[in-house]
């Protein structure tokens, strides 16, 4: 099997030569894929990563169809897996890094089929943010959600009259800080709502980079080994000059310093406490302290005092059914309150039984991100993306 | 244990880690042994996993200052 890497590149095709032929094959961003998943469009994905990996997670789309055949049993020929790839619909190729991905899309490219592979492999769809708006809010004020699709987390900026508030902000801190260089706007507040164990916070370094204020909560921040401010309850911070207001809600459970924000009364970011299909888990800091009672008393005394018109936006999501049509995660709290299976379940003991038995396995590398967001270790980029490896597994279902 | 040949595949980025693997098993005999150096993480789980669905067995695999072996028997 002849593979050589091609000299030629054009138009988001790369050309290979193998005899005398010219072959094509498509190249995809992380960014298209998004806007398949997002506008709920059919998609054949071909995914060559070995079959643990592809178990792990894989990208998940409602109009999505899978194979799963790792690339070294393609080394000899890809004719047998002609008849199982559709003919009418995309087909796209995809690996870890893109190696192999390209390897196989060639293959098929000379077998006479048009394919796609993904640009930068699953670890370039692990680190694409789509940054979706929420909603407007007063005097041309914004409210956006960054959709970490290939991961599930969630991060979000408020601005208002040339300042800007971001909440809950992953390791991409470009992302963040050239979205408010666009619209203008100077950030002036960074939040993480707890010490996140499931992906490394960006928050600090952007808030470095902008000379803005980094907010942690003070209970969650007890082995950091950087300045930071208290995130305290009630505290109010005023966004812009009119009267875009932050309020901080201690909503323990998940972590011991676990924080919301009601954000100008009209939306409640729960951080990882509460989710559209599920609730928090509550033992992820490897600690034999109690959380469920916390966890109970925020989910359904504090949260429940809340007007039910109020707009949850959570820091994960789980599954795609989670999201609107539009790509945003959010939803009403009464309709949570409706439909959320882990805010109705009346009897205390089913519900402490229920946020303890069966909990998914913790998340890859939980220890070692803490670290990190502690500033205790400091991981190159590849050692970060190695860290965060798979998908969240922060909620109990 | 016996090696009968060694491939260095150190620097080289995944696939060719693997196809090259599978070139050099295809030139020995049943019960010879491939040492395989790759500084490619990749490799990590999936020679072991293409070893399997080859038949072969990995009879060692280490990690030194960043380069991992293995030691691949053909079936």
């Amino acid at each position: 099997m002849q593979w050589r890497e091609s000299p030629l590149q054009k138009n988001g095709y790369k050309y290979t030569y193998g005899g005398n032929f010219i072959m094509t094959i498509k190249k995809w961003t992380a960014a298209h894929v998004a806007r398949k998943v997002i506008d709920n469009e059919e998609l054949f994905i071909l995914d060559v990563r070995n079959a643990d990996a592809f178990a792990d997670w894989k990208i998940e789309g409602h109009k999505f169809e899978y194979l799963n055949i790792p690339y070294f049993e393609l080394l000899d020929g890809v004719e047998e897996i002609l008849p199982k790839l559709p003919t009418d619909k995309d087909v796209l190729v995809v690996c870890a890094k893109e190696g192999s991905s390209i390897m196989v899309a060639e293959m098929l490219s000379e077998a006479g089929r048009e394919v796609a592979y993904l640009e930068g492999g699953m670890k370039s769809w692990s680190s694409y943010l789509e940054p979706i708006k929420v909603a407007d809010l007063e005097n041309g004020g914004e409210l956006y959600q960054f959709v970490r699709l290939g991961k599930g987390c969630l991060s979000y900026m408020v601005i208002s009259e040339g300042e800007a508030a971001i909440i809950d902000a992953v390791r991409f801190t470009e992302v963040f800080t050239n979205f408010a260089k666009e619209k203008g706007v100077q950030i002036k507040h960074v939040f993480d709502t707890h010490l996140h164990a499931d992906h490394i916070s960006g928050g600090r370094n952007i808030a470095a980079a902008s000379g803005a204020s980094y907010y942690l909560p003070p209970k969650d921040a007890t082995e950091v080994v950087f300045d930071y401010t208290p995130l305290t309850d009630g505290l109010n911070v005023e966004i812009g000059a009119s009267q875009i207001n932050i309020n901080a809600l201690y909503s323990p459970g998940h972590t011991i310093g676990s924080t919301s924000f009601i954000i100008d009364n009209q939306f409640l970011l729960t951080g990882d406490i509460l989710f559209i299909d599920s609730i928090g888990r509550p033992d992820l800091a490897g600690l034999a302290e109690d959380w469920v009672g916390d966890l109970r008393e925020t989910l359904y005394t504090r949260y429940r005092e809340l007007a039910d018109d109020i707009v949850v936006l959570p820091a994960h999501f789980m599954i795609i059914d989670e999201m609107n049509a539009d790509g945003t995660v959010a939803r009403r709290l009464g309709d949570l309150f409706a439909e959320n299976h882990g805010l109705n379940m009346e009897d205390e003991t089913e519900f402490r039984k229920t946020v303890t038995d069966n909990l998914p396995p913790q998340p890859n590398a939980y220890q070692q991100i803490r670290q990190v967001n502690m500033g205790k270790i400091t991981p190159d980029n590849d050692e970060q993306t190695e860290m965060e490896i798979g998908p969240n597994r922060c909620a109990v279902r | 244990m016996n090696i009968t040949k060694t491939l260095d595949a150190k620097g080289l980025a995944c696939p060719m880690p693997i196809v090259k693997t599978k070139k050099a098993m295809d030139t020995m005999n049943a019960g010879e042994v491939l040492e395989v150096l790759t500084t490619d993480k990749g490799a990590l789980n999936d020679i072991p996993a293409w070893a399997k669905s080859g038949g072969h067995t990995v009879l060692e695999q280490k990690t030194e200052a960043d380069i991992l072996y293995f030691y691949i028997q053909k079936a």
